[in-house]
């Protein structure tokens, strides 16, 4: 944009009434230049922090009119880059819309600002012994905004569903600025459903004022058990015997050694440090469903050579645990500051197979991998560790994630369970789909957001890119081995 | 994070303990859900991970104004963030870093150089901050509303038993605590006077250095430090067994005189000694609990309802979590719960004095969670957070506020 024209449209912002807090300086503006994914950094041209409705809707008309791209962020806490600015752009932030409008205790629905923490949702329906299901590991910050945004998972999802299982009803200012309000308060809505659509789509389609989540009671019986392996691999093996022998746990989690051993240096959780693989397990449910099922996967736990089983004795030391595991990825930071997480899915029954090539990857690329991830869901979480200062090792870390991801598809699975594409997977998203598809997402783009202002270059790579980075492994539109069957 | 620092500060000891402190940071952004101001202005810069941005920048070299001042300035070192961080950053550090080089690099408006000024030279003084505690006192009714609720009521202050046991303990006097409520360490004296340990005073020793290190000046700083090690050094060695502090905001300076003094050739091994004796006053009681439940076992007195804030310095500072909760109960008091009980009062040394209208906020917010529970009375344990939270404290239906060895020494007569 021309000098003269940014100052234009600054002035065009600075109309806005109720007046709004706009950034304009570099000094303030850089500390929003990144999310959690800090490998990759941009300078607005201005960072708006909208407290009503009202504003962001007027934001997004002066936008439109100017054609300037605009990039919302919530708390800043998404890993695939998702909400890192655009050069010539607005950012959009939207942590001040934090108002809970209403927990509605009979119809088991909260009404929340995009701002709104995940955990106060869960806070705020406590009293009514009712939360709110979804748990990205960043839970304590992140915000639903940012949730519904990326179709945030998390350890809890396994039994209950991700994010666009448990949203309803959201406002959404489009990209001209009007005000439309999609799904329903009600389990179905008529006409297409636009709330699923909505769900994960990383805020290329509209900019999400409120939204109506689902609550689900809080269950009767809990029963949190951790148990140690000797190896990976029987660990892996166990995952899939639970699930296959009928359990679904309310969450499945495994951590290797090394992530075990960081969490104990840093959250003393008392996690046993002679064991190769930990499985951390969670059944919920009535008092009688929970002990049946304890007994069948103690069971399953024996059979696959556990050397320790441990069930939590009360709240404390359950909390104990899950703080441990969602402090995980912080806590790897000790080993070395330097670390690239990749999220990826593949079907359970693989994980033995995919954690050893993951194994073996690493050993050729010369890069410590550790893994802590949602087994259950068979949604993988490897970490990366490189050496920041030493130049090219970024690029190598990154190269290695995407020749992971490419074999999660390879063997049936996504290249996303729960952090998003942003930029970080925009290369695998043409391994995963043929340019018709591509085509296909770029039309919807276009449906909802003609001009194209909204966090460009994100999610969906152009054909073109797809090209330029060359025949990766797609050859004429060919993904390979087509005949394993997707989910 | 990866930095590259300044050649202003990369090879100095602050650059170098600067630059590992910010390698450790992943911006995963948990601080932010812990932070009070994050909380009251959901704003990033306001938050720990929009403030260690800013330091990064000016440790990087980049220009640097009034506005990142105003961002670390709003700041109140509670250190809730430190507790959250799963990758162990030691923002207190950092903060203190990067606050002594804005100081050199942004020059302060003339009103706020006098307010810091005048509170740099009276509150340390506790001679100087007495006479002005007795004025204030004697005309709170012609004073505004705000400063007036800060001046506290006058205590009896009762008996100091006289030095008689094998065990000595060395207390710190502080500055402002023997003005405004001398009876805290009074009790505490009798308290371990009745568990067979004297509590002694070294008369020269005074401010812990807190008041010019929350106000950025660190000679000052160093010089208070300095003046209490040689005032305390004559007793260490007498065989004096630890040094009690009975405010845990100057528990945390005193527990840091050996990171502080680190650098100086003459006091860095006399401070760390120092600092490995302090012990925040329930650490010693919770050693002899065994004892105290002797004493307290001949009481009879039915049980109140008590609301305990845990200061910052306490449980973010010193990391002591649930012991003074412990002693409490032990003492037959019935604590109530007390919903956001990691959220700061608003004190912050001297922070309600300069940054008031956030203060007020998280004050009214403590005071409303406090008082959620339908206790008695309320007990804290750092006469900053007491006098503060006393301010907020609704005219009508006053509770009383107490330092918690207060209630213990009560209960043992």
């Amino acid at each position: 944009m021309l000098v003269t024209d940014t100052s234009n449209f600054i002035a065009c912002l600075q109309r806005i009434q109720p007046p709004l807090n706009i950034l304009t300086d570099v000094e303030r503006l850089k500390p929003f230049e990144t999310d959690a994914f800090i490998s990759h950094r941009a300078t607005p041209l201005c960072a708006v922090l909208p407290e009503t409705e009202s504003q962001v809707a007027e934001i997004l008309k002066s936008c439109s009119r100017e054609r300037v791209p605009v990039v919302t962020r919530g708390a800043g806490t998404g890993i695939s880059g998702g909400a890192i600015p655009h050069d010539d752009g607005v950012l959009v932030v939207l942590t001040k819309l934090n108002k809970i409008a209403n927990v509605d205790a009979l119809a088991r629905t909260a009404t929340v600002g995009p701002g709104v923490r995940n955990l106060a949702v869960s806070d705020a329906a406590k009293p009514f012994r009712l939360f709110y299901a979804p748990d990205p590991s960043s839970q304590l910050i992140c915000s639903i905004g940012g949730n519904v945004a990326e179709n945030s998972g998390g350890v809890h999802c396994l039994k209950y569903g991700l994010t666009t299982h448990n949203v309803m009803r959201a406002r959404v200012i489009t990209s001209d600025g009007d005000v439309i309000e999609i799904g329903s308060r009600a389990l179905d809505a008529a006409g297409y459903d636009l709330m699923a659509v909505m769900t994960g789509s990383e805020g290329m389609l509209g900019l999400i004022t409120e939204i109506t989540v689902k609550l689900v009671a809080e269950p009767e019986h809990i029963e949190t058990m951790l148990a140690a392996f000797p190896s990976v691999t029987d660990a892996a093996n166990a995952v899939g015997k639970i699930i296959g022998g009928g359990v679904i746990p309310a969450a499945l989690e495994m951590m290797d050694k090394m992530v075990v051993e960081a969490c104990e240096k840093v959250m003393s959780a008392g996690f046993p440090l002679d064991a190769e693989a930990l499985l951390l397990i969670e059944l919920d449910g009535v008092r009688e469903e929970v002990a049946e099922q304890l007994a069948r996967v103690e069971t399953v736990l024996n059979e696959c050579h556990a050397q320790e089983i441990r069930v939590a004795a009360n709240a404390a030391e359950r909390e104990k645990l899950w703080r441990a595991r969602k402090g995980a990825f912080a806590a790897l930071a000790t080993i070395q500051p330097d670390y690239y997480t990749i999220d990826g899915t593949i079907p359970r029954r693989c994980l033995p197979e995919v954690l050893a090539r993951y194994a073996e990857l690493g050993r050729e690329y010369g890069m410590t991998v550790a893994n802590v991830f949602h087994a259950g869901d068979g949604n993988l979480h490897p970490c990366i560790f490189y050496d920041g200062t030493v130049p090219g090792e970024m690029e190598r870390s990154e190269e290695l994630g995407g020749k992971m991801l490419e074999i999660c598809v390879e063997v049936g699975g996504t290249i996303t369970g729960e952090h998003g594409v942003g930029i970080e997977k925009l290369k695998q998203m043409c391994v995963q789909f043929r340019p018709l598809e591509l085509s296909a997402f770029h039309e919807i783009k276009a449906a909802f957001d003609p001009s194209g202002i909204l966090n460009p270059g994100k999610g969906i790579p152009s054909l073109k890119r797809c090209s330029e980075w060359g025949g990766m492994h797609v050859r004429a539109g060919e993904i390979p081995r087509s005949d394993i069957p997707r989910f | 994070m990866q930095t590259n620092l300044a050649d202003f500060i990369k090879d100095t000891p602050e650059g170098i303990e600067a630059e590992s402190i910010l390698r450790k940071c992943v911006h995963c952004g948990f601080c932010l859900a812990t932070c009070p101001t994050y909380n009251l202005l959901g704003d990033e810069l306001d938050s720990p991970r929009g403030r260690i941005y800013l330091m990064k920048q000016m440790l990087e070299g980049a220009p640097v104004t009034e506005k990142t001042m105003l961002h670390l300035d709003r700041c109140l070192t509670c250190r809730a963030c430190e507790t959250t961080c799963p990758s162990g950053v030691q923002y207190g550090r950092l903060v203190d870093i990067g606050r002594e080089i804005v100081e050199q690099k942004v020059e302060r408006s003339a009103i706020d150089k006098l307010k810091r000024a005048v509170l740099k030279k009276a509150l340390p003084q506790t001679g100087l901050f007495k006479v002005g505690l007795a004025v204030g006192r004697a005309v709170k009714p012609l004073l505004p509303d705000a400063l007036g609720k800060k001046i506290t009521a006058k205590r009896d202050v009762g008996v100091w038993p006289a030095p008689c046991h094998a065990r000595q303990m060395l207390v710190l006097q502080g500055c402002v605590q023997p003005a405004m409520a001398p009876s805290i360490n009074a009790a505490t004296a009798r308290v371990l006077d009745k568990l067979g340990i004297s509590l002694i005073v070294a008369p020269s020793a005074g401010c812990c250095g807190a008041i010019p290190h929350h106000l950025n000046d660190v000679h000052e700083a160093h010089v208070f430090i300095k003046r209490n090690i040689d005032a305390w050094w004559p007793f260490v060695e007498a065989g004096a067994e630890a040094i009690v502090v009975t405010a845990s905001g100057c528990g945390t300076t005193v527990a840091e005189y050996g990171y502080l003094l680190r650098n100086d050739a003459h006091y860095a091994e006399k401070a760390k000694r120092i600092s490995a004796l302090y012990r925040d006053v329930s650490e010693i009681i919770a050693k002899e609990k065994n004892a105290l439940a002797k004493l307290l076992a001949v009481q009879n007195k039915s049980k109140q309802k008590l609301a305990f804030h845990s200061p910052c310095s306490l449980q973010h500072g010193l990391k002591i979590k649930g012991v003074v909760e412990e002693i409490l109960s032990a003492a037959g008091y019935e604590l109530t719960n007390v919903p956001d009980g990691h959220l700061c009062c608003g004190s912050a040394g001297t922070y309600s004095l300069l940054q008031s209208e956030l203060s007020q906020q998280l004050l009214a917010n403590k005071v409303a969670a406090l008082e959620s529970g339908a206790p008695q009375m309320i007990a804290t344990a750092n006469i900053g957070c007491l006098a503060h939270i006393e301010s907020g404290l609704d005219d009508s239906s006053k509770l009383p506020i107490r330092h918690w060895i207060e209630l213990v020494d009560e209960r043992l007569t």
